[in-house]
């Protein structure tokens, strides 16, 4: 799984990093998404597939 | 295969058209709107589009080529007139008639004007896209701009027009902006934010009437004195667009009431965003919101609703809401009107941030950051047990 994000799009919700803080992470000010696994280990697939998912502004893109 | 038709092409619309799809819906999907422009997002219009940043704004949800890779068919240009809810039948502006197995009313809202009556000169609003060109377009270093009405779009105006140069004023009721939703402690913060900015903050003082001063204008301000301004700009809240279901027998009451699934109580009729008054479990009464994020979780809750699917429950929204201010950024997590006990969690004057945690029965219920994203939003998972575990 390969994940890519769009910061433009990005509101600074938190849901990436309430469902997968090892992918994810928030600026310090701004809150907008940082990417920390571009791709992500088996384990953090579920994790990653439920912040897409439920981020509001769909800022985040699976690429299987 | 059902065929769904969403009128309004907002975030609550857009947002149904792709969570159907996400869930599988296979029938047909129709996105229809009043405006001509491939569906927008609104946040940006009173920041970077007043700014002439627009290129870089994100302004359109989606290119043209996303509806018709998961095949939602637009239909731009011709408002809604009516709703036929017996037949689930909408006529459009020219007469054309679309029937829908299931209808989604997201037809938003519309700014709340200055009374026509009480202002001899132009007082502009910002909803639409539109508007926002029409202000740009009127905005030069140098003039005067008066804001009446400091909630958050006036206050993004102000934010704007400072940065481009204008000499700002901004004119509220109350005796500081955001009292009612954010309390004494943030609201005098976010006052601070404005006069660091140069903007003349007019507080506890309401504008009676608006008369032309030769170019200019002159407002009649509540406590017997007058302002001159070159611009007037009005940010007063919206109103529901709600007017084009009158005589559809649906319950019309400060929006479209509907159940805490966006149900309207007739069979295959649903509304989301801000023209509905949605049921609240919590506050056990109905409730229109108007925050962007409030208006794509329904869209999620309506698409489940419709395809048959479980979402997670309205109850465990948790409301967020953000806003850009002078170079900073304030963000808003769960419910701050009306807490018993507000405190400061953090401070960095250096990089002008703040978050402030408010209690309620010792709980914490919500929280207000400026410049203080991650902190701010680490709140989130104690906010939302449930709804983190339910998704």
């Amino acid at each position: 799984m390969r994940v890519t994000i769009d910061k433009s799009r990005c509101i600074a919700a938190g849901q990436c990093v309430l469902n997968a803080p090892f992918v994810f992470d928030q600026g310090e000010e701004d809150g907008i998404v940082i990417l920390l696994k571009e791709d992500p280990p088996p384990e953090q697939e579920e994790h990653t597939r439920r912040a897409a998912r439920l981020c509001p502004a769909e800022a985040i893109k699976l690429h299987d | 295969m059902a065929r769904v038709v969403i009128v309004g092409a907002s975030v609550a619309g857009v947002g149904v058209a792709n969570e159907l799809r996400r869930l599988g819906h296979a029938g047909e999907i129709l996105l229809v709107d009043g405006q001509d422009h491939l569906p927008y997002d609104r946040p940006p219009l009173s920041k970077a589009v007043l700014l002439g940043e627009e290129a870089d704004a994100g302004l359109p949800f989606h290119e043209a080529a996303h509806y018709a890779g998961i095949g939602v068919e637009l239909v731009l240009g011709r408002a809604a007139v009516s709703l036929d809810a017996a037949t689930r039948t909408i006529t459009l502006a020219d007469g054309t008639r679309l029937r829908g197995d299931a209808v989604v009313i997201a037809s938003g809202a519309r700014a709340r004007r200055f009374p026509a009556g009480l202002a001899e000169g132009p007082v502009w609003t910002i909803r639409d896209l539109a508007d926002a060109h029409a202000l740009r377009r009127q905005l030069r270093p140098g003039m005067r701009l008066a804001v009446v009405g400091g909630g958050f779009v006036g206050a993004e105006v102000a934010s704007s027009a400072r940065k481009l140069g204008l000499e700002v004023a901004v004119f509220e009721a109350a005796p500081l902006p955001f009292l009612r939703i954010l309390g004494p402690t943030v609201a005098a913060e976010l006052a601070a934010l404005h006069e660091g900015a140069g903007v003349a903050l007019r507080c506890g003082i309401t504008v009676d009437r608006i008369s032309r001063h030769g170019a200019a204008q002159r407002l009649h301000l509540s406590d017997g004195g007058s302002e001159e301004a070159d611009l007037v700009v009005a940010g007063l809240g919206c109103l529901p667009n709600v007017e084009w279901l009158e005589g559809s027998g649906l319950p019309l009451v400060n929006g479209v009431v509907c159940d805490a699934f966006g149900r309207t109580g007739v069979d295959g009729i649903f509304a989301a965003g801000d023209a509905a008054a949605w049921f609240s479990p919590l506050a056990g009464r109905h409730e229109r919101h108007e925050h962007w994020t409030a208006a794509r979780e329904q869209a999620r809750i309506v698409a489940a609703a419709i395809a048959g699917t479980e979402a997670t429950a309205w109850e465990a929204f948790v409301p967020y809401f953000w806003s850009d201010l002078h170079g900073r950024r304030v963000q808003v997590l769960g419910d701050t009107a009306g807490a018993e006990e507000v405190s400061f969690a953090h401070r960095d004057e250096a990089r002008g941030a703040f978050l402030v945690e408010y209690r309620h029965g010792g709980r914490i219920v919500g929280v207000a950051g400026c410049n203080a994203g991650a902190r701010t939003m680490r709140y989130l998972a104690q906010l939302a047990p449930a709804a983190a575990e339910a998704a």
